[in-house]
Order: structure tokens, then C-alpha cells, then sequence
């Protein structure tokens, strides 16, 4: 009887494959507060999606002061078509607003939040307005996931109006004609950031 | 000592690249799965070199405490077959990734998920949820309980039946490591042809189906999985090794 190869084969050995999160998430991943990096609210879950005894995730509590402008990041996650993807997630992953990535003294800011994507597409992030990494345009690194997604895809929110985003070595490597597709626009609530996952105005996404 | 110190206060700004994807990852477009023609970008991915951002991530747990054992969630006990999977995260290395965290959710033993959008009719277990967490311990060893889930139809094409699966989502130690997966059962017939299993290529697809392992199986209270999961690794010279 021949060995079948499976998770335990040594000969296997290497990088875990990706596969979509499904459409079924919600009531694992997303929860309440995880879309909310200043204070304790309820952004970023779904929680509407299923029965209320069977919401086991966490929920956000307090947290000391946070420094920096408290911003919104918000925007839709639209296909191929134009139409929006209800069942899509958004993680991000960004500086405080001293460009550091851990949590420094006095400052109770850590840069990661995860959003599900409401019926209409949209997600929305409460974070602040993030400092400059050594030399880099202040910028949000950016997952998207979602059924119909094999793998994430990864991008970056950058700012408009923001004068270092000419020297920025990685906007310096996407064609200037797509450059725009990274670029928040500024509105009432802080930043617009709409994710095209493809079409004629596809978000430009990374290799890292 | 010293050593270690000195990485734990400058983690941040020395933390190494992470290795590209390997040959075993999946496409993105991958058309016998139906919704990522729609979904999948059509001009190509920019490749950009790894900085700060990409080489750090969250250093403690946000999602809180650890729930391991999905079968004590609720007042009586989940319908289906009792499991414990264990195993290991590691990165390409084989060092084993502690402290971190992985989320799991899945469909119940009928293969039914707690979602309003799952409307198939199989009966949904007031006592299951499907829903988990555990935190890897200093040599990257996890475990947790739960019940088999049971394999569901779904609308990609016509008789189209996922395999039993667990989906995992791991954050890793750094965004260039994040990952999430769905681990399989050995001797399912329906991976073969599943397009979300088949978008990996053979042989790697089978990194995804965990064994059956009698150790790990508990006398007369579950049947036991080995699953270790691999993050990318470093894809430099640890930092250890460097000069400062
Ligand atoms: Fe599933």
C-alpha cells in the first residue's frame, strides 16, 4: 500500500497554500472593535449576520489615549463590474503617529484593525493619521480578503495632498498613470480609499 | 542574553524580509472557481521590496483570550464526531513561530454554517458555533477540540460539494506572514475535484490535509489530526547574525 502525501510529509515541507475566507466568516473573524483603533466601539463586525448567542469574539475594551489626528479610512470594495462585494474583509497594518509600529510610552496606538465590508461594499476604519516610517510618504498597508479570493491582496492607502508622496520609493515603482488608484481622496470624514479589485481603474496591488 | 535584548528593543527597525511565495501558492484568477473571474485583478502584481511595514506586525494578541475548545461553547453538546487537531506553526526554517495567533471557524457536523447566507438545508446545532482560538505556545505548538465538520453543497457548478474543511487564519510575525487556509481530511474524495482545494497545484495541494495520528486520537473521547502550519520565513540573514 503506497503512502499517501499529506501535511506530515517530509518531502512536502514548505510554505502553507492560501485559500478564499468564504463567505461564512463573519462570525470568526471580524469583531466588534476590531475596525476601531482610538476607542471602544463596535466597528468592524457584522454581528447582524448571525444569532446573537453565537457571537464568541472578542469584544474591544477601553484603551489609554491615543496620539495623533484621529481620522476615518473609508470606501467600497467593488468587482470586476462595479458592483460591490458584501462579503469581502479589510486588515490594516500602519505606524503610529511617530512612525514607530509598536506602542510607545503614553501612546496606547497599535496600527492593526480588521472591517468586513458592509451589503453595499463599504468599510470604515477609526485610526489616526499615521507618521512617516524612516523615509517613506505616510501610508496604511492594506489586505483585502473575501469569498472569491483565493489569496489576499495586498496594497497601500496613501494621501492626497501629502508633499513627501513624490519622494516615496514605493509609489515611485507603480506607472504614474495608475499611481492615483493608491491615493485616499480627503473628504467630511477623514479619507476615501475605494479598492477596485479589477477593471479600468483596478487598484494597483503588490508582490511583496 | 544580551543579544536577545537588544533584538526585543529594535525588532521594529531591524526585523529581516520575509521569503517570496513558493510554487505551491495559488493563483489568483483561477476560472473553475467561478467567483474569482470577477474578483481577481487583471493587471500584474507590482513587486516592491519589503520595508518596515511589511517586515512587523501586531507583537500581541488583539483578538482576545484563547477558545480552544469548541465543543464546551454552549449549555449541551455539538452533534457530530469529537476531533482534536494538533500541531505546530513554523516558518520555512522549521522555527517554530510562537505566541502567535490563529482563528478558526467552520460548518457543523451536517455541514451547516451559523450565517444567515448559509441556506442549506441541513439542521443547524444550537449548541455549535464553529468558532475558535488558540495561541501557539514558545515552540509554536497548538491544539484544539472541536467536531468534524461535515461537507456542504454550494453554487460554483452543477453537484458542486466542498470537502470537509477547517478555514484558519493566522497573522504571523510580521504582514509579509499573514496567511489564511482551510485545512482538509485525509481519504475525502470531494478534494479532488473542489476548485478552491484545486487552485493549489499537486503536490503542494496536499500540504493541506492533515493526517489522522492514533497518539493524538484521546481514549474514548476523540479521534486525533496532526496539522502544522508554515509561514513564509525570513528571507535574509536573521538579524542575530548581523553586525550592528
Ligand atoms: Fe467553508
Amino acid at each position: 500500500m503506497s503512502e499517501r502525501l499529506d501535511n506530515q510529509s517530509p518531502e512536502l515541507f514548505g510554505q502553507t497554500p492560501w485559500q478564499t475566507v468564504g463567505p461564512f466568516f463573519h462570525y470568526g473573524l471580524p469583531w466588534k472593535g476590531g475596525a476601531d483603533l482610538v476607542s471602544a466601539s463596535e466597528l468592524g463586525a457584522r454581528a447582524e449576520l448571525f444569532p446573537a448567542e453565537h457571537y464568541l469574539l472578542h469584544v474591544a475594551q477601553a484603551r489609554g489615549p491615543v496620539k495623533g489626528r484621529v481620522i476615518e479610512l473609508h470606501g467600497r470594495v467593488l468587482d470586476a463590474k462595479g458592483q460591490p462585494v458584501p462579503d469581502a474583509m479589510i486588515e490594516i497594518w500602519q505606524a503610529n503617529a511617530a512612525g514607530r509600529f509598536v506602542r510607545d510610552e503614553g501612546d496606547s496606538f497599535l496600527g492593526f484593525g480588521r472591517s468586513s465590508t458592509s451589503r453595499e461594499g463599504e468599510y470604515r476604519f477609526r485610526t489616526i493619521f499615521p507618521g512617516r516610517v524612516q523615509e517613506q510618504a505616510p501610508h496604511i498597508a492594506v489586505s483585502v480578503f473575501g469569498r472569491g479570493l483565493i489569496k489576499r491582496l495586498v496594497t497601500r492607502v496613501y494621501f492626497a495632498g501629502e508633499a513627501s508622496n513624490e519622494g516615496d520609493a514605493i509609489l515611485a515603482l507603480v506607472p504614474e498613470a495608475r499611481r492615483g488608484t493608491l491615493i485616499a481622496a480627503k473628504d467630511d470624514h477623514g479619507y476615501r480609499f475605494d479598492v477596485e479589485l479589477a477593471g479600468d481603474r483596478e487598484t494597483v496591488f503588490f508582490d511583496l | 542574553m544580551a543579544r536577545t535584548m537588544t533584538r526585543t528593543t529594535t525588532t521594529a527597525d531591524e526585523a529581516p524580509p520575509h521569503a517570496p511565495e513558493d510554487a505551491g501558492q495559488p493563483p489568483s484568477l483561477f476560472p473553475p472557481y467561478r467567483s474569482t473571474v470577477d474578483r481577481s485583478p487583471r493587471q500584474p502584481l507590482i513587486e516592491i521590496p519589503q520595508t518596515l511595514t511589511e517586515r512587523t506586525g501586531p507583537a500581541e494578541n488583539l483578538m482576545g483570550p484563547a477558545r480552544a475548545d469548541l465543543t464546551t461553547q454552549h449549555a449541551g453538546v455539538p452533534i457530530g464526531q469529537r476531533i482534536v487537531v494538533s500541531g505546530r506553526v513554523l516558518d520555512e526554517q522549521r522555527r517554530p513561530v510562537a505566541s502567535t495567533v490563529m482563528e478558526i471557524w467552520q460548518a457543523n457536523a451536517a455541514g451547516r454554517y451559523i450565517h444567515v447566507a448559509d441556506q442549506w438545508n441541513a439542521p443547524i446545532d444550537p449548541n455549535f458555533t464553529g468558532a475558535g482560538l488558540v495561541v501557539t505556545d514558545a515552540e509554536g505548538r497548538y491544539q484544539y477540540t472541536t467536531i468534524r465538520p461535515g461537507a456542504y453543497p454550494w453554487g460554483n457548478h452543477e453537484n458542486a460539494w466542498r470537502p470537509a474543511h477547517i478555514h484558519l487564519s493566522l497573522l504571523g510575525p510580521a504582514f509579509a506572514t499573514r496567511l489564511v487556509t482551510q485545512m482538509y481530511f485525509p481519504d475525502d474524495p470531494l478534494i479532488e475535484i473542489d476548485p478552491i482545494a484545486g487552485a493549489v497545484p499537486e503536490p503542494y495541494r496536499q500540504r493541506m490535509v492533515a493526517r489522522f495520528d492514533i497518539a493524538t486520537t484521546r481514549a474514548s473521547f476523540a479521534l486525533g489530526y496532526l496539522f502544522d502550519v508554515v509561514l513564509r520565513g525570513h528571507a535574509a540573514t536573521p538579524f542575530e547574525d548581523r553586525h550592528e
